[in-house]
């Protein structure tokens, strides 16, 4: 026989304390909510604690804060609304058994527990995309991280990764990372972007001139080679179509390859329990409380689709609490009829799916290709705003009107030359 | 001298030209506003940023604090501000926003507690 499994009794868990996570349960609280919210690392704070540049807060604080700085302004309110929360605690599993009935199995330093609960929030943020992903071969050597890894390593261990470095992505990732090795004092010998253009924000990419690093576009790593440690990499150009270039190989010889080449959304979790998923976004497909389509499973953050701003994963997670909230009151989420919410030219991806139309929303979306002075238009409705300049690096945040939901059965969201 | 980049200032990301003679400013062009054009002289005159860093900590939770300049620093100075971060060394407590040291009269500032 097993042992018993202690049961625990909420009316929500969040699974993640990062800033979605930590969002949610501070509302969720506030709304008069028993709350748990759970995280496997020793730390709450997500990826943020290790986040030392600023660049965070600017909407949501009206401040520019550092990464960590941001974690611990969340924190404090969390700890001085008291609510419950556990740290170095892996969520192993959810079970959906009804609508008001779940069950989120987890164990933490002191034992396995089972903890029911009416609504879940699931915040567990995003993965890093390895090198194996992008199609890297060659030796098995030590010295090739994640930008994430590098960073943990540097900014909360202390350990500089490595000498001479090359990267892989020119995203803000990518960048800031390029700035913490250099100002560290390590040699940035490259960062290698497949695309044409660099995929990082126009103040990021300044860091590049600043260190004097040289940016490869058009450019992909494609090789690793060493004894044991990365000794040099192998850089080839590509054509307009993505395709390699033969004859224009080049070796650069680091001990270090840093992989930036992107995150996805990490909902393993939610697929087992049948949630459906948004292939464009990698995250799941919601409506306008952030509601998956297994009811009463909500989910914010980088879990729900990749954010470049904090602010917003902190309004996602407040989001998800309030939807809970209406979801325990009631015994389900009603909308006479959903509005779905589809995506015309230019836009690659875009969240929520679903609208009521008995609130105002908030629209996120990417479009797939630069452009310079265009419209973005939803004609059912005859909404039209201009837009100086659009990046696919760069999300955009529309805000709709009830009343501007309610006119239409579907609304098609494109952005197109003005 | 011609200077060329992309105005940060605000997402418009204007293009900016600067023409420089003899150590001065000739002309500014590009920029459809003025703070863009106070933030292109800047940048080509006497550029600053802020620095971040992390320093080793004794007795907290993680072995490190992170730290920030709590105003921007002159470009050409900061491997010098870099080398004297590197010789710091904390002890817990540390709480966020203390100001664990000061070099050249500028404060640097916890961003983490430990
Ligand atoms: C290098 C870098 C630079 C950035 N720069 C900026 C910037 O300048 N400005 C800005 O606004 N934003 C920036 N961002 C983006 C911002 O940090 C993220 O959008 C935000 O932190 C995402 O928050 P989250 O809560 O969704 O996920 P996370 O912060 O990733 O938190 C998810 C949490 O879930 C936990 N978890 C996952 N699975 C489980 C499980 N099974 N059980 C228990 N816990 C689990 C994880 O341990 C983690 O703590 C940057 C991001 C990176 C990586």
């Amino acid at each position: 026989m097993f042992p018993r499994i202690p049961m625990l009794s909420y009316d929500v868990v969040v699974i993640g304390g990062g800033p979605a996570g930590m969002a949610a349960a501070i509302r969720a609280k506030e709304l008069g909510l028993k709350v748990l919210l759970l995280d496997e690392n020793d730390y709450l704070g997500g990826i943020l604690p290790q986040c030392i540049h600023p660049g965070f807060g600017l909407h949501y604080y009206k401040e520019e804060l550092t990464g960590p700085e941001f974690a611990s302004r969340l924190a404090k309110r969390l700890v001085e609304l008291g609510v419950e929360y556990k740290t170095a605690t892996r969520v192993l599993e959810i079970k959906n058994y009804s609508d008001l009935e779940k069950v989120v199995i987890f164990t933490s330093p002191s034992g396995a527990y089972q903890a029911w609960a009416k609504a879940v929030i699931y915040a567990a943020g995003a993965r890093e995309r390895h090198a194996f992903e992008i199609g890297i071969v060659g030796d098995r050597v030590s010295g090739i991280y994640t930008a994430g890894e590098a960073q943990t390593l540097m900014d909360i261990y202390g350990i500089m990764p490595g000498k001479e470095i090359v990267i892989v992505g020119s995203g803000d990732v990518g960048l800031i990372m390029a700035r913490r090795f250099a100002l560290e004092g390590a040699k940035v010998k490259a960062v290698v972007e497949l695309m044409p253009y660099p995929g990082g924000l126009a103040r990021n990419v300044m860091i590049l001139r600043d260190f004097n690093i040289p940016l490869y576009l058009s450019h992909k790593v494609v090789e690793v080679r060493g004894k044991g440690r990365v000794e040099r990499v192998k850089v080839v150009r590509v054509d307009e179509n993505l395709n390699e270039i033969p004859g224009s190989e080049f070796w650069i010889e680091a001990d270090t390859l840093i992989i930036s080449a992107g995150l996805v959304p990490s909902v393993k979790k939610l697929k087992a329990i049948g949630v459906e998923i948004d292939p464009a976004t990698g995250g799941p497909v919601v409506n306008d409380r952030l509601e998956t389509s297994v009811p009463g499973i909500f989910v914010a953050g980088n879990s729900l689709l990749i954010n470049d701003l904090v602010d917003y994963v902190a309004e996602q997670g407040e989001l998800a609490a309030e939807g809970a909230k209406e979801f325990i009151e009631n015994g389900g989420i009603e909308s006479r009829k959903w509005v779905k919410v589809e995506k015309g030219e230019n836009v690659r991806l875009l969240v929520p799916h679903y609208l009521s139309g008995d609130r105002d929303v908030y629209l996120y979306l990417r479009v797939s290709k630069p452009m310079e002075d265009v419209e973005l238009r939803i004609p059912e409705i005859g909404k039209r705003m201009k837009l100086p300049v659009v990046k696919p690096a760069e999300m955009l945040r529309i805000k709709l009107r009830a009343e501007e939901i309610r006119k239409a059965k579907k609304l098609t969201v494109e952005v197109v030359k003005a | 001298m011609i200077y060329r980049f992309t105005c940060i200032v605000c997402p418009l990301g204007c293009s900016i030209e600067v023409e420089m003679e003899d150590g001065k400013v000739k002309e500014v062009r590009g920029c459809t506003c003025p703070r863009g054009k106070e933030w292109a002289i800047q940048e080509v005159t006497n550029p600053k940023r802020v620095v971040m860093s992390v320093v080793p900590v004794e007795g907290g939770a993680l072995p490190t604090v992170s730290v920030k300049t709590a105003e921007p620093v002159p470009k050409e100075k900061i491997p010098e501000l870099m080398k004297f971060l590197s010789k710091l060394k904390l002890k817990a407590p540390v709480k966020v926003g203390e100001t664990v040291a000061e070099w050249e009269g500028i404060k640097i500032v916890a961003t983490r507690g430990a």
